[in-house]
């Protein structure tokens, strides 16, 4: 903004924004596209004609590839079958009491008594409801996985901290990894390695690796200064200096690196059962959830959720301890005693395994054989209070998911609202959405109208009756003011490329049931996480809800949602949201609760009343940490996409999962890509609007 | 006291340190007479950053040579480019007479393990290691057998006064006490060049008055070659056999503290030590003049007692003081006249301001 501008902005400060005239013209030729809808029909539906056969190239070209380099991969594959036979045959042949002490003994050291206790129980809950095998199957695909993902990141890590030129290569391929749905890339791996768990593992091994290459990287850049000057000093050579002096240093990220890689393996290996299971524990979930057995699908369902918290807990101690300090079962627990105490747990199967070389030890029946009675209960249960759960979802489906997909012209029809929409009624809307828009603008500025006029117009047509051109322009303009031209591009590109794929009608579809998700969840989630940030007790409670509902692997979260809603949309809304939810109540509380003391006091101490203390002062402080959550969210919605596809949507997850099915490595691989794009596209324009937040 | 009769150890002529995009451009004619202040303005012009402009100083075996200035003012980056932990951008730095600027990396690392020692002021302990593997490691990375180096470790641990807490991580030591490690282990290869960066910043007054004097105290015994870098007047004026003064990248002045406090160079220093009481920062040594064959007062002092030490036995009579002659130069005299100038010039110094 040069100096002659700014007095110019003062005094009519919308008339002199150059950023609001392509808004005014892009709302000109909306208002002609919506005139024109009724002729042209392809401004709402991009006509089947017009789509470009890309999935079709895409599998030539996979075919012809793969006819290459086949044979090799086929060879890696029987090369990870030896040892990954061996882990399951080792696992199955470790009788189930050395296995509980060893990792009791592990628990001991990582986080003290409590966290070996829960270890305890955790795993003779796995023996009493029958799923030792399984679980010992999945671990072992696990334990397989994340060793190759850690060394895997780790160089990665290491080759982006040493050389930053490969850095924007290396995020590039990272945010590729974690936003491309692993249904999408399961395509390409079945045909490289062929149909069986090493796909499972690959997969898992892929999508573990990018939590382990960031923390190497900010592990080693982290290292202070202070700290590599004295190597530098004490006379280390480069290599000294690497292995003697950062590497230790950075070890604790290095552990959290560990810990995230080992829970996104666990996720991965029970979402790769979809491929087909080999007895595992996520082949359990998923085929009693098929088969409608709710008890199993729960009692196996909790195995998973225990296994993943029992497994955070124990990585995430080793790389830090509780914060009170080691506990007395910490301290005693030395090194010595832990070797030992294994030593012994590896004696006692020995032992046990020389005295009945084939008993399984497993007990008969297990809580499995009592499951008939309880599905019976649940199901009956379920039954009678069908008013309910059915009342929940057809009011959101009537009120909300209806009118946001087809819009209020859609749904406002005598039969579903029990009026139909007449001129009068059109009016009035519009009235009423233009005065909120002239309150926005006095208020707020021009940004704000914009939003408000912007929303009014979803509201009408709907996600689906939103005409496309007017669509990517609106975002591409979005993202070019707010983060540069190259983002604008971008978005233009990316839409573009979707159109043409003809997955427009899926991507309004992911659309809409991510907003509303996300805008649910930010709702829901920031009022809990201000009611935290007041209330102590609350945060104590959340707390652990929290950390569980994170540890937990995305599959799960379908299981209740299933219970209670049946197949369709809201279901998928409900589970997307219980995997979304958790970010925006931690970031909110974090948000307010480390808001700087000096400005909170100085408002209060003006008299501000503790809503005015929390709207005027807290909450515009914290905004760049709660964008952050709002950021989290959408990345989590997205993700949570794929897998919501499996209780019925439209949305482009369902396209992945489709394309599965099918084995169509081309559609999958571009329906695939269409929801990182969308991730990326969200998260570098919340981190632009948040840079350019703190900037100003 | 006499600093010139020792031999050089170490030589700094004309060293900068540039940040930007293309500092060699600017010092790539040898042989050209350079403004310092000229060309300093030039790059600041044009988006150069110059850290340490034109630095040259000597530093005599067994001194303490402190170097001040407010943070910012590239004391840090100067010390640093002492022990090429950052690379100068210009000049030489002569240890021993040789030029360390090119010393390969075989040869700095050799240099690095045998002839420095640095403490940092934030400490820059290993948190993985124990105090004792701490002190230990720069004898480790040599490759010294595990015996000789334990040995050594713990001969550095009990010097700094820290027996007993060998097996202490250094998160469970105080700051004072992770500061003494950092010193145990810059001593534990014996070198002869000390740097400290600032040892003492991040303690507590208290304890860095304590720190003072311990370190006082080591060097008394020791006998190192030492930079000292702090940006605390006070703690400059207290341990320096000399010092410079540092400004904006620039060393604007450097002497004896006395010779600082009692010529500043220019109103910047003047307005600098303006504080520091010059009965304190003076010692007999600096203002007793050559006895010329008179006759010698029977009271005798140390060179190094400070004027305000000797205030009550003025008051109780005494006229003059012999001070005896460091390095084989003649017995020197103090009478009261010479005190009484001093004190009236802080009297001075006090209604000024």
């Amino acid at each position: 903004m040069t100096a002659p501008v700014a007095p110019l902005r003062s005094s009519s400060r919308f008339a002199a924004d150059p950023g609001l005239l392509p808004w005014c013209a892009l709302a000109v030729l909306t208002a002609l596209c919506l005139l024109l809808k009724a002729e042209l029909p392809w401004l709402v539906n991009f006509p089947k004609e017009w789509t470009l056969p890309l999935a079709a190239y895409v599998n030539a070209a996979t075919d012809a590839v793969v006819a290459i380099i086949q044979p090799a991969f086929r060879a890696l594959s029987a090369m990870l079958d030896a040892p990954m036979r061996g882990a399951r045959l080792a696992l199955a042949w470790l009788p189930w009491p050395a296995a509980m002490l060893a990792v009791a003994v592990l628990a001991l050291k990582s986080s003290g008594e409590r966290l070996a206790i829960f270890a305890v129980l955790t795993l003779a809950y796995i023996l009493l409801a029958g799923y030792w095998p399984q679980s010992m199957n999945t671990l072992a695909l696990v334990l397989l996985a994340v060793p190759i993902s850690i060394v895997l990141g780790f160089a990665l890590g290491v080759l982006g901290y040493a050389r930053p030129r490969l850095r924007p290569v290396l995020l590039g391929a990272l945010d590729l990894m974690q936003t491309v749905p692993a249904f999408a890339y399961l395509i390409p791996l079945l045909l490289l390695f062929g149909f069986g768990p090493v796909v499972g593992l690959i997969a898992s091994a892929i999508y573990a690796t990018p939590p382990m290459v960031r923390n190497t990287m900010l592990g080693l850049e982290r290292v202070p200064a202070a700290i590599s000057e004295a190597g530098l000093m004490s006379g280390c050579t480069r290599r000294q200096q690497f292995w003697q002096v950062e590497v230790p240093t950075a070890l604790p990220q290095l552990l959290v690196g560990f810990n995230q890689t080992t829970m996104a393996a666990l996720s991965m290996v029970i979402v790769a059962a979809i491929i087909g299971g080999f007895e595992d524990i996520g082949w359990e979930v998923l085929s009693s959830m098929r088969k409608a057995e709710f008890g199993q699908s729960i009692l196996s369902g909790l195995v998973i959720a225990l296994l993943a918290i029992l497994i955070d807990r124990l990585t995430i101690g080793f790389a830090r301890g509780p914060e009170t300090g080691p506990t007395r079962g910490m301290r005693w627990m030395t090194p010595r005693r832990l070797v030992l105490s294994l030593a012994i747990a590896l004696a006692l199967a020995l032992a046990i395994r020389f005295a009945a070389p084939d008993a399984t030890l497993l007990p008969e029946t297990g809580l499995r054989m009592e499951m008939g009675a309880v599905n019976q209960w649940l199901l009956g249960t379920v039954r009678d209070y069908a008013w309910f759960f059915d009342g929940v979802r057809n009011a959101v489906l009537y009120c909300l998911l209806l009118p946001l997909r087809v819009g209020i012209s859609g749904s406002a029809t005598p039969a579903i609202w029990g009026f139909a929409l007449s001129p009068a009624a059109v009016t009035t809307y519009s009235a009423l959405i233009l005065a909120a828009a002239g309150l926005a603008l006095r208020g707020f500025g021009w940004h704000a109208a914009l939003a408000v006029l912007a929303a009014g117009l979803i509201l009408y047509t709907g996600f689906l009756g939103l005409p496309w051109p007017i669509f990517i322009l609106a975002i591409a303009l979005l993202a070019g003011q707010v983060a540069g031209y190259r983002l604008g591009l971008f978005a233009l590109a990316g839409f573009t490329l979707i159109l043409v794929n003809g997955l427009w009608p899926q991507l309004v579809q992911s659309l809409y049931l991510c907003t509303l998700a996300v805008l649910l969840c930010l709702l829901v989630g920031g009022a809990l996480g201000t009611w935290a940030a007041h209330s102590d007790r609350v945060s104590r409670i959340l707390k652990p809800i929290c950390d569980a509902l994170q540890t937990m692997p995305q599959f799960v979260f379908l299981i209740p949602a299933l219970m209670f809603f049946k197949v369709g949309e809201f279901t998928a809304l409900i589970a997307i949201m219980l995997y979304a939810i958790v970010p925006p109540i931690r970031y909110v509380e974090h948000g307010l609760r480390h808001v700087r003391a000096d400005v909170v006091e100085a408002v209060e101490q003006m008299g501000a009343t503790p809503m005015q203390t929390l709207l005027q002062a807290k909450l515009p402080l914290a905004l760049p940490v709660v964008m952050l959550g709002l950021n989290q969210t959408i990345m989590a919605a997205l993700s949570m996409l794929a897998i919501a596809a499996l209780v019925g949507t439209r949305d482009l997850g369902q396209a992945v999962y489709v394309a599965l099915g099918k084995a169509d490595a081309g559609m999958g691989l571009i329906a695939g890509l269409s929801i990182a794009f969308l991730a990326i596209l969200a998260d570098r324009l919340i981190q632009a609007a948040v840079a350019r937040s703190t900037r100003a | 006291m006499n600093a010139a009769s020792r031999p050089i150890k170490l030589a700094c002529r004309n060293v900068w340190k540039v940040y930007g995009r293309r500092p060699a451009y600017y010092f790539d004619s040898r042989g050209y007479v350079i403004d310092p202040d000229a060309l300093a303005e030039r790059l600041r012009a044009e988006a150069h950053l110059p850290a340490v402009v034109d630095a040259s100083f000597e530093v005599a075996t067994g001194e303490i040579f402190v170097i001040m200035g407010l943070s910012g003012s590239g004391k840090s980056t100067l010390v640093r480019c002492l022990s090429r932990l950052v690379e100068p951008s210009a000049g030489e730095i002569l240890l021993d007479g040789k030029n360390l600027l090119q010393a390969s990396g075989k040869e700095l690392i050799e240099l690095r393990r045998h002839a420095m020692g640095m403490v940092f002021q934030n400490f820059g302990l290993l948190p993985h290691l124990t105090v004792l593997d701490n002190v230990a490691f720069p004898l480790k990375i040599q490759g010294k057998p595990a015996k000789e180096r334990e040995a050594r470790a713990r001969e550095m641990i009990s010097l700094v006064g820290l027996e007993g807490r060998e097996t202490s991580f250094p998160h469970e030591l105080s700051g004072g006490q992770q500061q003494r490690v950092g010193i145990a282990r810059s001593l534990a290869v014996g070198p002869e060049l000390w740097f400290l960066d600032e040892p003492f910043s991040a303690l507590d007054p208290l304890i860095r008055r304590q720190m003072q004097d311990e370190f006082l105290r080591l060097q008394r015994m020791l006998k190192k070659t030492i930079i000292f870098i702090t940006h605390d007047i006070a703690e400059a004026f207290r341990l320096a056999d000399r010092l410079a003064i540092m400004r904006a990248g620039k060393i604007v002045q450097i002497g004896r503290p006395a010779d600082i406090v009692l010529n500043p160079a220019d109103d910047y220093v003047a307005q600098f030590t303006e504080d520091m009481p010059l009965l304190r920062v003076i010692t007999a040594g600096d203002i007793a003049t050559p006895a010329n064959g008179a006759a010698l007062p029977e009271r005798t002092i140390a060179a190094d007692t400070s004027l305000e030490a000797l205030i009550p036995q003025l008051a109780s009579g005494v006229a003059a003081f012999t001070v005896p002659g460091t390095g084989g130069s003649p017995p020197a005299v103090l009478d009261a006249a010479a005190v009484l100038a001093v004190l009236e010039r802080e009297q001075a110094r006090r209604t000024r301001s």
